[in-house]
């Protein structure tokens, strides 16, 4: 199709000025087996036999879309539901991506998986595919972030991985990633690495965007079986924004469809915060080119945010090109907006949300009540939000 | 224009010698001391120096040089102040080539037309961006090679015959030989491998070739000294310089004494 939105990036991973493989020279050669791997299995009806087969009978997809009637009575606007992504197996979206990339590595031959994680649900996603597979697999996470997830933390054990702490800078997931990149430069021979976002060098971004977009194909065709139409409006969070492009790629050239992806606004765009694309420039890091938190000298800034999982300077280079082309909008809530948007839907729909679509509940708290009750709002509740009660209780004083 | 990357390797090819090439973060521990170092080095046996642009994020660097780069950027080190720190070196020195090493993000903030511009300009030889693999390098190549700048690029030993070909078309100056697959500072070069693969690279290129990453200690550099143009050692020289002493740039100069007396 001329003039698609779909076709990025071009076949050197550039998504106009953004992507790339800004990498140093001992893992080009991985990058690009990784790239000659992917293009073969994407042609394999075999390889995308198994990935349905687990995502079905595994995983347990697809996920349900739920019409939340208690937020759209509430909100008093627009039909709101919800891509139940929180009921997957290990209780995000992160799984949609693990499976793919762990069944490329086994095509590969490589033995040892490694992987970053910031808030614990990819590296959970991560460790459950390796125990399930038999591979070994080490999980890099911020020193700060393992105390601020200790269930995840205790849940990856379980399944078998090793955990490494990483203690440089403030102990996050881009320190995270950092150190599975400098773990896979040494172990380049038997290592796959499992990257949980659509960033990194090419082809990452867009490979995982693939693995994801199975959210945006089927909360498309459940919504014209349910509706008979397409939703006037996309609502996702966006850390490095995995699940924000799986649901938004399948609609990017439904112009009726207005798309809002949700970066974490922390104390305030005037304060800390982790929105990348409200408070950052572009620039270089992590293998690609992308919008970032830093200083004019380009030295990377540390985000925050109360979710962990959203807590990463930068953001996967599509997003960054969707946000200069205009075909979405960004925009950013705060910690506390965050916390209310979790309080109201825990009350409300009796689901508990990970912090993470908590943002993006707030920020449909704000847009709903604007829109007509004939529109229809999608947002994506990308993760269920037991990992998170401790953070939560703490926020509001009690003890557990 | 010659380029003192060239002029040095002309001039230690008759003399039959590998240059010793030494790596300091700039601005580390402080703008003060680390300036004494960097003065100090030539007359201690230095014969090309690379100084390191600090950066937050140094994914190709061990706990050494992330360490360093962080007792920098904390005692306020930053691009400008790299240059200027180039600027008072050539004040008296206008031999000795210098190298900046680092990764693309500085650079780029700084606007790549003007890095290239004030860095040669300041003195500068040659640059080695660890993150701007041929695939993504053209952005800068179009200004350096119009600067007399070298952009030198990396060799390392998952480099494949195939590869060379991306990679040998824009290099100059010299090859820099990454001699393990892994971090700066990490568990020493398998030599012989190196050896070979070095060998077998010459018959694609007449760069001069150096070999860096895990070169340790005075007998590391006498193993390698006969299979490559120059050596590299920078987390060795950097512990000297990391630990709190009454003279760093005693205790680093001594230390590249002992290498430069191995070549």
């Amino acid at each position: 199709m001329q003039n698609s939105l779909k076709q990025q990036p071009d076949e050197r991973g550039h998504f106009g000025p953004y992507g790339g493989r800004y990498v140093a020279e001992t893992l080009m050669p991985l990058i690009l087996e990784v790239e000659k791997a992917w293009n073969a299995a994407k042609k394999d009806p075999k390889y995308w036999a198994q990935y349905d087969e687990l995502q079905r009978d595994y995983v347990g997809r697809p996920s349900p879309l739920y019409f939340a009637e208690p937020t759209t009575k509430k909100l008093g606007g627009a039909k709101v539901y919800f891509k139940r992504d929180e009921l997957n197996h290990t209780g995000s979206h992160k799984i949609n991506n693990t499976i793919g990339q762990i069944l490329l590595a086994m095509r590969m031959g490589k033995t040892r998986i490694i992987a970053e994680t910031g808030a614990g649900q990819h590296g959970v996603a991560t460790a459950t595919v390796c125990a399930r597979f038999g591979l070994p697999c080490t999980v890099f996470m911020g020193a700060t972030d393992i105390e601020r997830q200790k269930p995840n933390v205790f849940r990856m054990k379980l399944l078998g991985a090793e955990v490494r702490p990483v203690t440089s800078g403030a102990g996050t997931l881009k320190d995270a990633m950092n150190e599975a990149l400098r773990d896979w430069v040494t172990n380049v021979h038997d290592t796959f690495y499992i990257i949980g976002t659509v960033a990194g060098p090419h082809p990452y971004p867009s490979m995982v965007r693939d693995f994801q977009s199975i959210i945006g194909r089927e909360t498309r065709a459940q919504m014209l079986e349910r509706e008979g139409r397409l939703p006037d409006l996309l609502v996702a969070c966006i850390g490095g924004g995995s699940n924000a492009m799986g649901l938004f790629h399948p609609f990017l050239d439904d112009a009726s469809v207005k798309i809002m992806g949700v970066e974490a606004g922390g104390y305030g765009l005037d304060k800390s915060h982790a929105a990348s694309l409200n408070g950052g420039r572009p620039g270089i890091l992590h293998g690609n080119m992308t919008y970032l938190l830093q200083n004019t000298d380009g030295q990377i800034e540390e985000g925050h945010s109360i979710s962990a999982g959203l807590d990463y300077p930068g953001i996967g280079p599509e997003h960054a090109w969707l946000h200069d082309q205009k075909r979405a909008q960004y925009v950013s809530i705060t910690d506390e907006e965050a916390l209310e948007g979790f309080k109201e839907c825990t009350r409300l729909e009796g689901i508990i949300p990970a912090l993470e679509p908590a943002h993006a509940y707030a920020q449909v708290m704000k847009v709903a009540p604007k829109m007509k009750p004939s529109d229809i709002i999608v947002m994506n509740m990308c993760g269920r939000g037991d990992k998170d009660i401790f953070t939560v209780a703490e926020k509001f004083g009690v003890k557990l | 224009m010659t380029n003192r990357i060239d002029t040095v390797f002309a001039a230690l090819k008759k003399e039959g010698r590998a240059a010793l090439v030494t790596f300091i973060t700039a601005g580390d521990p402080n703008a003060t001391k680390s300036l004494e170092v960097l003065k100090a080095l030539p007359a201690a046996g230095a014969d090309i120096i690379e100084l390191g642009m600090p950066f937050t994020d140094p994914m190709a660097d061990g706990p050494t040089i992330q360490a360093s780069a962080l007792r920098a950027l904390t005692g306020g080190a930053d691009m400008h102040k790299t240059l200027q720190m180039v600027r008072d070196f050539r004040a008296d020195n206008t031999t000795t080539p210098i190298v900046l090493m680092g990764y693309a993000n500085p650079c780029f903030q700084y606007g790549f037309e003007k890095f290239a511009s004030d860095a040669a300009q300041a003195g500068v030889d040659g640059l080695i961006i660890v993150d701007l693999p041929p695939e993504e390098d053209d952005a800068l190549l179009v200004y350096t090679t119009p600067a007399n700048l070298h952009l030198i690029k990396l060799v390392t030993p998952t480099t494949t015959e195939d590869r060379l070909k991306a990679i040998l078309p824009k290099a100059s100056g010299f090859l820099y030989y990454v001699s393990i697959t892994g971090i700066t500072g990490a568990a020493s070069a398998n030599f012989p491998a190196v050896k070979k693969h070095i060998e077998s690279i010459r018959k694609h290129t007449g760069l001069p070739i150096a070999a860096g990453f895990g070169i340790k200690t005075p007998g590391d550099v006498a193993a390698f000294k006969s299979a490559v143009d120059a050596v590299v050692v920078g987390s060795a020289i950097i512990d000297r310089i990391g630990v709190e002493k009454v003279s760093v740039a005693n205790d680093a100069t001594a230390f590249v004494k002992t290498l430069r007396a191995a070549l």
